[in-house]
């Protein structure tokens, strides 16, 4: 989520403020928000996470510059709700898991802000998890690799390169 | 309907357990939000779908949780808007799934300490409270419950994303921890902004609580992760871990210092609270957080002997609009319910 003053560094100070039973809540980056001097902001003005979040991706769209892949790119649709990348840019939530998949790479710069990562490495699902598991195992596996070959170990580095091929197999194979 | 119990008392069984660190972090929370594959998201779920929902949610067997407890199933078109105020009152529930829920429930445990949401914004959303500084422990239970769901219920999951959620904002782990922290001594030294700003820096969030006014109210504050993408859980937890015991260091020094500097005004202060609390006739809702913060503080300072720290969360909750209300048993205007709250804190403060 962006900044609501600024629009350009991402908000980490956030203001509920409850006015004879209005609702209004504030998002600010750390820097308008010393600005303004104080914790609470005087400032008015609707506000939703929605506006915020299709903000954020028009920026993006405008970095890239090409307006032709912008365009593209509002045209995408989740063939399993049905949801456009448009309608997504305007409400900031998905309607189903396969948007994901549908919206692809497009998400990755709306991922980069937002989280500062594009990849997901916590907890999986016992069930399924498995083969996301084995991936895993083989990545940390190739980058001691890696390192075994720097420091030459060479006779370790011939016991993991076979240990990977073993995994790869197994993997492929399920 | 056994599901009245849980708007009758302001405090949940859990809040009374003492924990580490209880005068400064009041209570630790996670959430973990979860989605079915196949359906689609609350959003765009019709209503058939929701029902759905549900019923595969509250479908798994009824024992299989039962290691953590007994549990009773809440759905919210089934109980009066009253009620539902007050499980919002109680962060046993949130606003949205009170107010904009379809096919809305939620599974809680008898102690109040889980709470399972079904159809707010995610399918599946699982809170754990714990008094106190106990984050960990927070995300561990909400963890294992996670795995029991798990057993049954296939998540919508990818390889490069994670848990798929509704909001981009929770991709990956769906895990959102937070610690509700009273800080008075870092308002009053004005030192606050500067340590917010800071824990703004680092990845996490701070929300002021605020009420019918303009000012933060009790001096309370959440801290939370705000990125959910790309950390382990347990990074996620460590980071907020770590940096809430920097908080509450600093929290500790400027009392001290408070103490030093100025105990005549502070006492007097505190005192004053007190003894407002105890013979007000009207009292809005910005003054008792005021007031009941000052009273905290003189607890924690030895200045005050009571209020125990259960009474003080009791009363933080007992004195919002919709227990009011209920408790009372009416609706009341907003000078009718500055009456009450004074009233009720009288008594609570006199009884003890
Ligand atoms: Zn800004
Ligand atoms: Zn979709």
């Amino acid at each position: 989520m962006l900044c609501q003053e600024c629009g350009k560094r991402p908000a980490t100070l956030h203001f509920t403020k409850i006015v004879n039973g209005e609702k209004t809540e504030f998002h600010f980056c750390e820097s308008c928000a010393r600005e303004k001097g104080e914790m609470i902001p005087g400032t008015s003005g609707g506000f939703s996470i929605h506006s915020l979040l299709s903000g954020l991706m028009d920026i993006d769209m405008a970095g890239k510059g090409a307006a032709s892949s912008a365009k593209a790119a509002q045209s995408l649709r989740c063939e399993e709700c049905g949801m456009t990348y448009s309608q997504f840019s305007k409400i900031g939530r998905f309607g189903c898991s396969s948007c994901y998949k549908y919206f692809g790479s497009r998400l990755d710069p709306l991922f980069k802000r937002v989280h500062g990562s594009t990849v997901h490495v916590g907890k999986l699902p016992k069930r399924g998890g498995s083969k996301i598991q084995a991936k895993r195992k083989i990545d940390g596996l190739k980058l001691e690799l890696q390192q075994r070959i720097h420091e030459e170990e060479f006779e370790e580095a011939a016991k993991l390169r076979d240990q990977i091929r073993t995994l790869e197999k197994e993997l492929s194979e399920q | 309907m056994p599901n009245l119990r849980f708007t009758e008392k302001a405090l949940s069984d859990w809040m009374r357990g003492q924990a580490d660190a209880s005068e400064i972090v009041i209570s630790s929370r996670v959430r973990v939000a979860r989605n079915l594959q196949h359906l689609p998201f609350p959003l765009l779920a019709t209503r058939q779908q929701s029902e759905e929902v549900l019923k595969r949610l509250t479908g798994i067997p009824s024992d299989h949780l039962q290691s953590f407890g007994t549990f009773y199933t809440v759905e919210l078109d089934h109980i009066d808007p009253l009620d539902k105020r007050v499980l919002v009152e109680k962060h046993l529930i949130s606003p949205n799934l009170a107010n904009e829920s379809q096919h809305g429930a939620v599974i809680l445990s008898e102690d109040e300490s889980v709470s399972i949401m079904i159809n707010e914004e995610d399918h599946l959303r699982i809170q754990c409270l714990y008094p106190g500084f106990q984050i960990r422990q927070a995300w561990e239970k909400a963890s294992s419950i996670d795995d029991k769901f798990e057993e049954y219920i296939d998540y919508a999951f990818d390889d490069k994303h994670g848990y798929l959620t509704s909001c981009p904002t929770n991709v990956g782990t769906g895990l959102r921890a937070s610690v509700m922290m009273h800080l008075p001594a870092l308002v009053m030294t004005q030192q606050i902004n500067r340590i917010l700003s800071a824990v703004s820096q680092v990845g996490l969030t701070v929300r002021g609580i605020y009420g019918e006014g303009s000012e933060a109210i009790g001096n309370l504050f959440q801290i939370s992760n705000q990125i959910t993408l790309g950390q382990t859980e347990n990074e996620i937890i460590d980071n907020l871990h770590s940096v809430v015991l920097q908080i509450i260091e600093h929290e500790k020094n400027a009392r001290t210092r408070l103490m030093n500097d100025s105990r005549l005004r502070i006492t007097d202060r505190i005192k004053r609270s007190y003894g407002i609390l105890s013979y007000a006739e009207v009292m809005d809702s910005k003054e008792a957080g005021q007031r009941l913060s000052d009273v905290r503080l003189g607890v924690d300072l030895g200045i005050l002997e009571g209020p125990s720290i259960p009474v003080m969360n009791e009363l933080n909750v007992m004195t919002q609009p919709g227990f009011l209300q209920k408790t009372y048993g009416h609706d009341m205007n907003t000078e009718e319910r500055d009456i009450y709250r004074a009233k009720l804190i009288r008594e609570t403060l006199g009884k003890r």
